[in-house]
């Protein structure tokens, strides 16, 4: 009945799946069909499990003509290359990895699956989730949908060129440092970071433990509601994972932006914003005015200090957490090691590739003797003070606005010698994952040369819901988020 | 605080990574580059500032001392580069 | 061993307890010992990506005990962190310990060390941590095997201040530390299987001195006695060192109880730098002083409050009291004895301590067996002194009966029915085995009235010869008396 079925939303397949016009089966044909097509020009994904995903499809179908489907039941899906999928390799981009096949399942899948999502495949990423641009993937370069020569961003840049390029209904992603905004800003889609703890981390290959949150990068919020909605809860297994009930995010979705007052703060606004951004952004506050939303000018002093911190404690955490790549248990192993220490060395020197060691290198400088208080003890305190600046904003405003990145998709290379422009890149995105908070990413324009352009919502803790329903609310009186890259 | 290569040599060999002589000079002005962004963080005064290490702000929970795993030697050691005899197989340790 | 009377030795005791919980620290796989090897693994002790470790409720409570069993204070507030190093045998490539905020800090605890007077030596610490595995080189050719069933086993380390003076001094430390972790049921306190492991500081300096020496690391020590020989070994080397002009060198030495000696373990090129930083995968450890109460309410009677009672209630000595409450076994047999003998109605504390002191502690130690491997029960033990309390036996006959037990085990009632070892008190049998000694012996009899009273000695020797050693000696003696008076 569909022309083409890979274009719809989650929330627009369901009703067709439930009614049994169209069959899960179908519909995961149809995206193995595109995927077959298209992904060799973008490289969205690393593993495709046709069978896997025709498994699931054919389970998905038999529960919807028993009637026992959910929202979720057959809609297909991609997931990042780092959540752990038993028998389906988990590469986490690196050739670390590439022959790693895991035998558990991470509880963000687990549970996707329990609800009835398909897996399509492995998203393609950057290598450990270190980097803001795609490039670092041992799988090679993943491309932006909507202009071949540019990046899709990163580290949930296959995800988030999968869902743009209609090459999955959804996929799932992780936000480090804005690892989910801003690709989803990059390429036109909807991404949420959910409040750290919200989603269980357990099964996720970890980057920097106490900044790592899986979320959703969808079409739309209501997309990521329903998603969101199977993923997020309390998880025994990760003793990070918050121990409170889940809203119902779809009861709330259509509370609108009456009487709401959003914080717009000033230092997201100074210098460094492109025109084109700072335009789109500016029409896009006059539309949250439009729909009811108080829109208050705040400030967040720290917001400069948010980059070198991060990239003292997110590569102090991974340096740690990538110790355990060391060529013994799992993973690559260098050729005919001379001695235990030949085999650690080379075996992570041939399996990471040079920003994951960059960042390792980084890590364990920040951490050893003598540089502790200088860099990682200061870092922490900056860390709070981030924290407390959030804190004491959301005292005046219940969301905040701010542009997701400060320009769009940039051209692949542009950036790849000069790590410290790179780092410049997640700006806006970092804070939050250093305050721990909600935030949403939702396409709000076009630059003249027409790349997407994202805005962010950032909540007060566990407040899913309130930039769920904000975001929802634009895009019921908008149209941005319908646009698709031709392919 | 500046970066030298017997710097980079130290923490490289910290890190179990095998960083080629060429490659050295190469990580020197890298990380002296990040790190200079670092240094920004100087500026700012930060007395009295609790370090903040979670996220979160929680207490740790705690499960009940139950065994529930059983035998997964067979599924784990096939994710293994090498093994022998139900082992973990690597060059001879000399202490 | 005789050391230089011009040095002082100074030694600090780390010592590595497994906990006797059912699952591992982090993970739910057993915690036992001498499975096959990697057939107690899953992902997240084996350290696969992605996994991620939740605490072990029961070790946090055990402990609690400790700390509070050394007279500690309990950090309602304490840390994880992460220490960092590679390792074959460590499989995420840091230890899950505590570094800045251990659970447990400034604690004590008293020793007897033989032949002085109790001595206190401080805790600094006890954190809680999670052991490594075990890397095999022995018989493998060209490689080492990794085995990680001992990753995740919960270990507590309990680190003393360097307040021991002598390796007699450790010896005691330890001997005291593992009958507490055993009272409290914790740590079953075995050092050849591993369960309870030391590593000693050592250093020297002059009497006087303010400053410590440098001190050195001792590893590989798998038995008290070794622990003391390595100590004394050590202590004659830096001696030795020192006079010879030069400076000890701080290092981690391992001890080879085969050689007698010790050798330098790492070349300072590997310094380490553990990088410590508070685990992210861990929120802070919080305890309600509540919960800390309720634990101190249910702690058992530990071995010092025991003695104590030993002294106050039995009025046993000082000495007595610390040999019986060494260990949780060796309480409990006195305990049984002492009352078999109560409920016989024939209390006597001090005769159970000594027999169980003097004759069975002899007897063990001279085959080499434990009071748990003990050939004679605690129930019979205590028989067996009821049965002299009642003057059924005679001491001389209790030890001929003890034998006995020994060898062949079995209830002492039955081996003095069975021998016939009962002593005889009926007064007219015992008067015509006198009349007969008598009879026979008159060149004595006429000694004894003719004032060489200790002849006596003799006559009642012959009267007891004569009952194969049943007859009362009291009776014997105030017969004879009697009759020659
Ligand atoms: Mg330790
Ligand atoms: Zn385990």
């Amino acid at each position: 009945m569909f022309s083409d079925p890979t274009v719809l939303s989650i929330s627009q397949l369901a009703e067709s799946l439930k009614k049994r016009q169209i069959s899960s089966e179908d519909l995961v044909n149809s995206f193995l069909e595109r995927i077959e097509r298209i992904n060799p020009e973008v490289n969205a994904y690393i593993t495709i499990d046709r069978a896997g995903a025709i498994k699931a499809a054919q389970d998905a179908d038999n529960r919807l003509d028993a009637k026992q489907g959910g929202p979720l039941t057959g809609v297909p899906i991609g997931v990042k290359d780092l959540f752990c999928t038993k028998e389906v390799r988990t590469t986490c981009g690196s050739r670390m990895l590439h022959n790693f096949i895991p035998p558990y399942e991470s509880t963000v899948t687990s549970r996707l699956k329990a609800a009835g999502a398909v897996m399509l495949g492995k998203t393609n990423m950057d290598e450990f989730a270190m980097g803001s641009s795609n490039e670092t993937s041992f799988f090679g370069v993943v491309k932006n949908p909507w202009d071949l020569t540019r990046i899709p961003g990163g580290s949930s840049g296959g995800s988030a060129a999968a869902v743009s390029a209609g090459l999955g209904v959804a996929a799932i992603g992780t936000d480090t440092g804005g690892s989910i905004r801003q690709p989803a800003a990059l390429t036109g889609i909807t991404g949420i970071k959910p409040t750290y703890g919200r989603v269980s981390r357990f099964g996720m290959v970890a980057f920097a433990s106490s900044l790592d949150q899986a979320g959703p990068m969808t079409k739309t919020a209501e997309d990521a509601a329903l998603l969101l909605q199977a993923m997020a809860g309390h998880d025994p297994k990760d003793a990070t994972s918050i121990d409170s009930p889940v809203p119902d995010y779809m009861a709330s979705l259509n509370d609108g932006l009456k009487g709401r007052k959003i914080g717009v703060p000033e230092e997201y606004f100074a210098t460094g914003l492109s025109t084109d951004v700072a335009s789109v952004i500016e029409e896009a506050k006059k539309q949250f005015q439009d729909l009811g939303a108080e829109l208050v000018p705040v400030s967040l002093p720290t917001t400069k200090q948010a980059i070198p911190t991060y990239y003292v404690l997110a590569p102090a955490e991974a340096s740690s957490n990538l110790a355990r790549y060391d060529g013994i248990r799992f993973g690559y192993r260098c050729e005919n090691p001379q001695d235990i220490k030949d085999l650690f060395t080379r075996s992570r020197a041939e399996g990471f590739g040079s920003e994951v060691k960059r960042r390792i290198m980084l890590g364990t400088y920040v951490l050893s003797s003598g540089y502790y208080d200088a860099y990682y003890l200061k870092a922490q305190k900056v860390r709070r003070m981030i924290a407390d600046d959030f804190k004491a904003a959301f005292t005046k405003v219940d969301l905040l606005l701010t542009p997701t990145t400060p320009d769009t998709a940039f051209k692949l290379g542009a950036k790849t010698d000069d790590p410290v422009q790179m780092y410049l890149s997640d700006i806006f995105t970092i804070n939050v994952n250093l305050a721990g908070l909600p935030a949403i990413s939702i396409p709000c324009g076009f630059s003249r040369d027409n790349l997407p352009i994202g805005l962010q919502l950032i909540g007060r803790p566990l407040d899913e819901s309130g930039i769920l329903s904000a975001a929802h609310a634009y895009q019921q009186a908008t149209e941005w988020h319908t646009r698709k890259p031709v392919l | 605080m500046s970066i030298t290569a017997d710097t980079v040599k130290h923490v490289a060999n910290l890190a179990r990574l095998d960083i080629p002589a060429d490659e050295v000079e190469g990580y020197v002005e890298q990380l002296s580059q990040i790190l200079g962004l670092m240094d920004q963080l100087n500026s700012l005064p930060t007395d009295g500032v609790e370090p903040m290490s979670h996220a979160v702000e929680m207490l740790m929970p705690a499960r009940e001392d139950v065994v529930v795993n059983s035998d997964a030697r067979d599924l784990l050691l096939a994710c293994a580069p090498d093994t022998e005899d139900g082992h973990f197989r690597v060059p001879k340790i000399i202490e | 061993m005789p050391i230089d009377p011009h040095y002082e030795t100074v030694i600090g005791l780390e010592v590595h307890s497994q906990l006797r919980t059912k699952s591992k620290i982090f993970c739910g796989c057993p915690n036992i010992f001498g499975a096959e090897a990697n057939t107690q693994i899953c992902p997240v002790c084996a350290g696969f990506p992605g996994v991620l470790p939740v605490m072990n409720r029961e070790m946090v409570n055990m402990a609690i005990k400790t700390g509070l069993a050394i007279n500690g204070t309990i950090n309602n507030f304490s840390v994880f962190s992460r220490k960092n190093y590679f390792y074959p045998d460590s499989p995420t490539g840091y230890q899950i310990s505590q570094y800045d905020l251990p659970i447990v800090e400034h604690g004590e605890l008293f020793i007897n060390p033989e032949g002085q007077s109790k001595k206190r030596v401080g805790v600094t610490r006890i954190h809680m941590e999670v052991d490594a595995g075990k890397s095999l080189h022995e018989g493998i050719v060209g490689a080492s095997w990794v085995d990680l069933n001992r990753v995740g086993t919960p270990l507590l380390e309990i680190v003393s201040e360097p307040d021991m003076r002598s390796s007699e001094e450790a010896g005691a430390y330890l001997k005291k530390l593992r009958a507490i972790l055993r009272f409290l049921e914790v740590c079953d306190g075995n050092m050849e299987e591993g369960s309870f492991r030391c590593d000693a500081n050592v250093s020297v300096r002059h009497y006087g001195a303010e400053e410590f020496g440098t001190r050195t690391e001792l590893k590989n020590l798998n038995s008290i006695r070794n622990v003391m020989r390595a100590i004394d070994y050590e202590v004659e080397r830096q001696i030795d060192i020192i006079e010879n002009g030069d400076t000890v060198v701080q290092e981690t030495r391992l001890w080879d109880a085969n050689n007698n000696s010790s050798r330098s373990m790492r070349s300072k090129e590997d310094a380490h730098d553990y990088r410590y930083f508070p685990e992210p995968d861990l929120p802070p450890l919080t305890i309600e002083q509540s919960h800390i109460d309720d634990i101190r309410a249910r702690l058992p009677e530990l071995p010092d409050d025991m003695a104590k009672r030993f002294q106050d209630e039995m009025g046993l000595s000082e000495y007595d009291a610390g040999v019986l409450t060494a260990s949780k076994e060796m309480a409990s047999y006195f305990e049984i004895a002492n009352q078999v003998v109560t409920v016989a109605g024939k209390k006597n504390a001090k005769a159970t301590a000594n027999w169980v002191t003097v004759e069975l502690l002899g007897r063990l130690n001279k085959n080499g067996l434990e009071i748990e491997e003990s050939p004679v029960s605690a129930t019979n033990m205590g028989k067996l002194v009821a049965l002299i309390q009642s003057g059924d036996i005679s001491g001389k006959i209790a030890k001929q009966v003890f034998g006995f037990m020994f060898d062949d085990g079995g209830d002492p009632e039955q081996i003095v029915k069975e021998k016939g070892l009962k002593q005889v008190t009926d007064s007219s049998a015992i008067n015509s085995e006198v009349d007969q000694v008598l009879a026979a012996h008159p060149e004595q009899v006429e000694q004894y009235r003719g004032g060489k009273t200790q002849i006596l000695g003799f006559l009642v020797g012959k009267v007891m010869q004569a009952t194969r050693g049943k007859a009362n000696p009291a009776m014997v003696n105030s017969l004879l008396k009697d009759k020659l008076g």
